[in-house]
C-alpha cells in the first residue's frame, strides 16, 4: 500500500511525459512552451535558500549539540520542530503581507528566498544536531584531553566528520524548496523572463507555478507543458533523495568506522 | 587567540540531552558555580569562541524569531477583518469580498469593507477538518500495517531499499499530488469506485447522490491520506525497531501467534507514539495547500453534501482567493484572508505541539520534523 502509490505516480507521470522532455525545454522560456527561465528559477531559488538557511540552520545546529545546557537546548530545539509544522501557505501570506506590501518589495526574488528559507531552516538544523550528536564521545574526549579550545575541536576535530549529515540536511532543504509551491505564489510572482541579478522588485518563475498553472489552461499543448515540468521537478527531486541516500550511507559507514 | 597550554578543557556542558533513541552519551559535568572571572579563566574562551558562540546562538533563536515574524504578522494584517466580523468568522457561511467593482462601503464595527462583503468561514473550517479527519482515518491503518509488515516481516536487508519509497512519497512534491489525482486518481475512482460507493448509499445518507467528476471530498482526503503515510509510517517503523526483542519472545513463547503477539505486546509499547506521529501527520493535512486546491473542486460557501461533493479548506481558499483580494481597495480582502490564515496556524501550532508533549512523555522515537523527510 505504501510502495504502491510511490510507484504508481512516479512511474506514471515519467511514462506520460517523458517523450515530452527535450532540449526544447532547455532552450525556450515559458511563453514559447519551454522551461529554461522556469528551470532556471527554481535553481535561483534553490541557491539563494541555501545561502540563507544553510548558514542560520548549521550555525543553530551546532549551538543546540555544543553550546545550549541541557534544559535550554531543550527548549530551543522546540521552535524549529513548530516552525516546521506551520503550513506553507501561512508562511508564503505573511512573506506576502510583511515583504511584498509592507517593505514594498514587490514580487521579487528576495521575499521568495526568505519564504522558503522560513519552511527548510528547521531541517537543516535538525540535521546539523544529529550529525554532531551521532559522533562517538571518544573523539570529543581525546579533543578535550588534547586541550583543544572549542572552536579548534568543532573545526578540525567534529565538523570534518559531521560533514555528510550536514549537506544531507541541505539536500533535504534543497528538496523542499524545489518541490514547494504556496509559499512562492504571492512571493515570486511568476515570470516568463529568466531571473535578473535584481533581488527585489522583479518576479521570478519556477517550474512548480508551471505545473499548477498550464494544467488549468485549456490546451493540449499546454497541459503537456504541466506534465513535463512536473517531469522535471520530479527527475530532480529523485537525483536529490538518491544523493541524500548515499550521504547518509556514507556517514554511517564513517561513524560506525570510528566508533571502536 | 586561544592559548591551549592553559586551562581550556571545562567547555560547558556541550553534550546535553541526546535525541531520545539515539543512544545516550555520558554527560560532561555541570559546570561550578565560578564567579564570572574566574570562570573565564579555568574555561578558557577566547574572543573567537565567544564571537561564535554569539553567531550561533543568534542562529538558533532564528527559528522563534520566523515564528513570531509570521504570527504577529498575520495578526496585525488581521485585526481589521477580526473587528469586522466578530464571531461572524466562525459561524457566518458566505465567505465573499463584496462588490468590488462599486457600491458604498459597508461600516461595521468602526471599519469598512466593500459593498455585500461578509468574511464566514465556517465552510473552509468543516472542509479544512473533514478532508484532514478522513485522511486520516484511512491513512493510519494503512501506514501502521504497512510498517508492521516492513519490520516484522522483511528481511533485515530489504528494510532499507523500501524504505526509499517511504522518502520518496514523502519527498514528492504536492503539486505533482496534485496533478496525479486530478488526471489519474480522480477519474479513476470516479468511474469505477464511487458508483459502487453510491450503490451503498441506501444504508450510509453521506454515499448517496451524485458522484461527480472525482474532484471533491473524498478524492481529496484520498490523496491527503497518501501524502501522510510518509510521516506516519517512518515513525511508527522507527518505534517498532525499538520494541524489546525479549517481550516478543516471551509472548511467543507462552504460544501466542505472532500476530497476538503483535497486538498484546507490540502495539501497546508503540500506541502513545504512534498517536502523536497522527496527529503530526494531521496537522500536515490541515496545512496541505496546493494539492487540495487542485482537486477539491473549490466549492466556496457550500457545506458538502456527500463524500463526493466538491469542498475547499482554509489553506486552499487563502493560494485561490488572494488574486481577487488584492483589488479590494478596502484592504479587508486581505485582512481576511490573514484571519484564516491566522486560524489555519492556531489550529497547526496546537495540533503540532500536542503531539510532541505525546511524543516527550513517552520519550520514545524522536518525531520527524516537517515532513517526515
Amino acid at each position: 500500500m505504501i510502495v504502491g502509490p510511490a510507484v504508481w505516480i512516479v512511474v506514471g507521470l515519467l511514462r506520460s511525459a517523458l517523450p515530452l522532455i527535450s532540449f526544447r525545454l532547455l532552450a525556450q522560456d515559458t511563453a514559447h512552451l519551454g522551461l529554461q527561465n522556469a528551470i532556471v528559477g527554481t535553481l535561483v531559488l534553490g541557491l539563494g535558500v541555501l545561502v540563507i538557511a544553510g548558514p542560520v540552520g548549521v550555525g543553530a545546529g551546532i549551538y543546540l549539540s555544543e553550546f545550549a545546557g541541557r534544559r535550554l537546548a531543550s527548549v530551543a530545539r522546540f521552535f524549529p520542530e513548530i516552525l516546521a509544522g506551520v503550513p506553507s501557505i501561512v508562511v508564503g501570506y505573511a512573506a506576502y503581507v510583511l515583504l511584498v506590501v509592507r517593505f514594498h518589495w514587490g514580487y521579487s526574488l528576495l521575499a521568495a528566498i526568505l519564504a522558503l528559507s522560513a519552511l527548510v531552516t528547521p531541517y537543516v538544523v535538525k540535521s546539523t544536531e544529529v550529525a554532531l550528536r551521532q559522533l562517538p564521545t571518544s573523539l570529543r574526549d581525546g579533543a578535550r584531553a588534547l586541550g583543544l579550545p572549542t572552536v579548534t575541536t568543532l573545526r578540525r576535530v567534529l565538523l570534518p566528520p559531521a560533514l555528510p549529515g550536514i549537506v544531507n540536511g541541505m539536500v533535504v532543504a534543497l528538496a523542499i524548496s524545489t518541490g514547494e509551491t504556496a509559499p512562492l505564489l504571492y512571493t515570486a510572482g511568476f515570470s516568463d523572463a529568466n531571473p535578473t541579478p535584481s533581488l527585489l522588485h522583479h518576479p521570478v518563475g519556477y517550474l512548480t507555478y508551471v505545473v499548477y498553472t498550464d494544467i488549468q489552461l485549456p490546451s493540449a499543448r499546454m497541459h503537456q507543458l504541466a506534465n513535463a515540468a512536473a517531469d522535471v521537478t520530479l527527475l530532480v527531486l529523485l537525483a536529490l533523495i538518491l544523493v541524500g541516500r548515499l550521504l547518509g550511507y556514507h556517514s554511517a559507514r564513517r561513524a560506525a568506522r570510528m566508533s571502536l | 587567540m586561544a592559548r591551549p597550554e592553559e586551562h581550556t578543557t571545562r567547555s560547558r556542558d556541550r553534550v546535553g540531552t541526546p535525541w531520545a533513541g539515539e543512544g545516550a552519551g555520558p554527560r560532561a559535568p555541570r559546570p561550578a558555580a565560578y564567579p564570572g572571572r574566574v570562570r573565564a579563566r579555568l574555561t578558557g574562551r577566547s574572543a573567537v569562541e565567544h564571537g561564535l558562540r554569539a553567531l550561533c546562538l543568534a542562529a538558533a533563536l532564528a527559528p522563534l524569531l520566523m515564528l513570531l515574524v509570521v504570527t504577529a504578522t498575520l495578526l496585525v494584517s488581521a485585526l481589521p477583518a477580526i473587528r469586522f466580523s466578530g464571531l461572524d468568522f466562525f459561524t457566518g457561511r458566505v465567505f465573499s469580498f463584496g462588490n468590488l467593482y462599486g457600491g458604498t462601503p459597508t461600516v461595521h464595527h468602526g471599519v469598512a469593507a466593500p459593498h455585500n462583503a461578509s468574511y464566514g468561514a465556517a465552510p473552509l473550517i468543516v472542509g479544512t477538518l473533514l478532508t484532514s479527519v478522513i485522511a486520516l482515518v484511512v491513512a493510519v491503518p494503512i501506514a501502521v500495517g504497512g510498517a508492521l509488515v516492513l519490520v516484522e516481516r522483511i528481511p533485515r536487508r530489504l528494510q532499507g531499499g523500501l524504505s526509499i519509497f517511504l522518502e520518496l512519497l514523502a519527498g514528492i512534491p504536492s503539486v505533482v499530488f496534485g496533478l496525479w489525482a486530478l488526471l489519474v486518481l480522480g477519474p479513476l475512482l470516479a468511474q469505477h469506485v464511487y458508483p459502487t460507493l453510491a450503490r451503498l448509499g441506501v444504508l450510509v445518507p453521506f454515499l448517496r447522490g451524485p458522484v461527480g467528476n472525482g474532484q471533491g471530498l473524498l478524492t481529496a482526503s484520498l490523496m491527503l491520506a497518501v501524502m501522510i503515510v510518509p510521516i506516519v509510517a517512518a515513525t511508527t517503523r522507527d518505534l517498532l525497531r525499538t520494541v524489546p526483542v525479549l517481550h516478543k519472545e516471551a509472548a511467543l513463547a507462552l504460544g501466542m501467534t505472532r500476530f497476538e503477539a503483535v497486538r498484546v505486546v507490540t502495539l501497546p509499547f508503540v500506541r502513545n507514539g504512534i498517536a502523536a506521529a497522527a496527529i503530526l501527520g494531521w496537522a500536515r493535512a490541515l496545512g496541505e495547500t496546493m494539492a487540495v486546491l487542485m482537486v477539491s473542486g473549490n466549492a466556496l460557501n457550500i457545506f458538502p453534501y456527500n463524500l463526493y461533493a466538491p469542498t475547499t479548506t482554509i489553506a486552499a481558499t487563502i493560494a485561490a482567493m488572494l488574486d481577487s483580494a488584492l483589488t479590494d481597495a478596502t484592504g479587508m480582502g486581505v485582512s481576511a484572508l490573514a484571519e484564516a490564515g491566522l486560524a489555519l496556524l492556531t489550529i497547526t501550532l496546537l495540533t503540532n505541539w500536542i503531539g510532541r508533549q505525546i511524543a516527550r512523555r513517552t520519550a520514545g522515537v524522536p518525531l520527524p520534523v516537517g515532513r517526515g523527510f
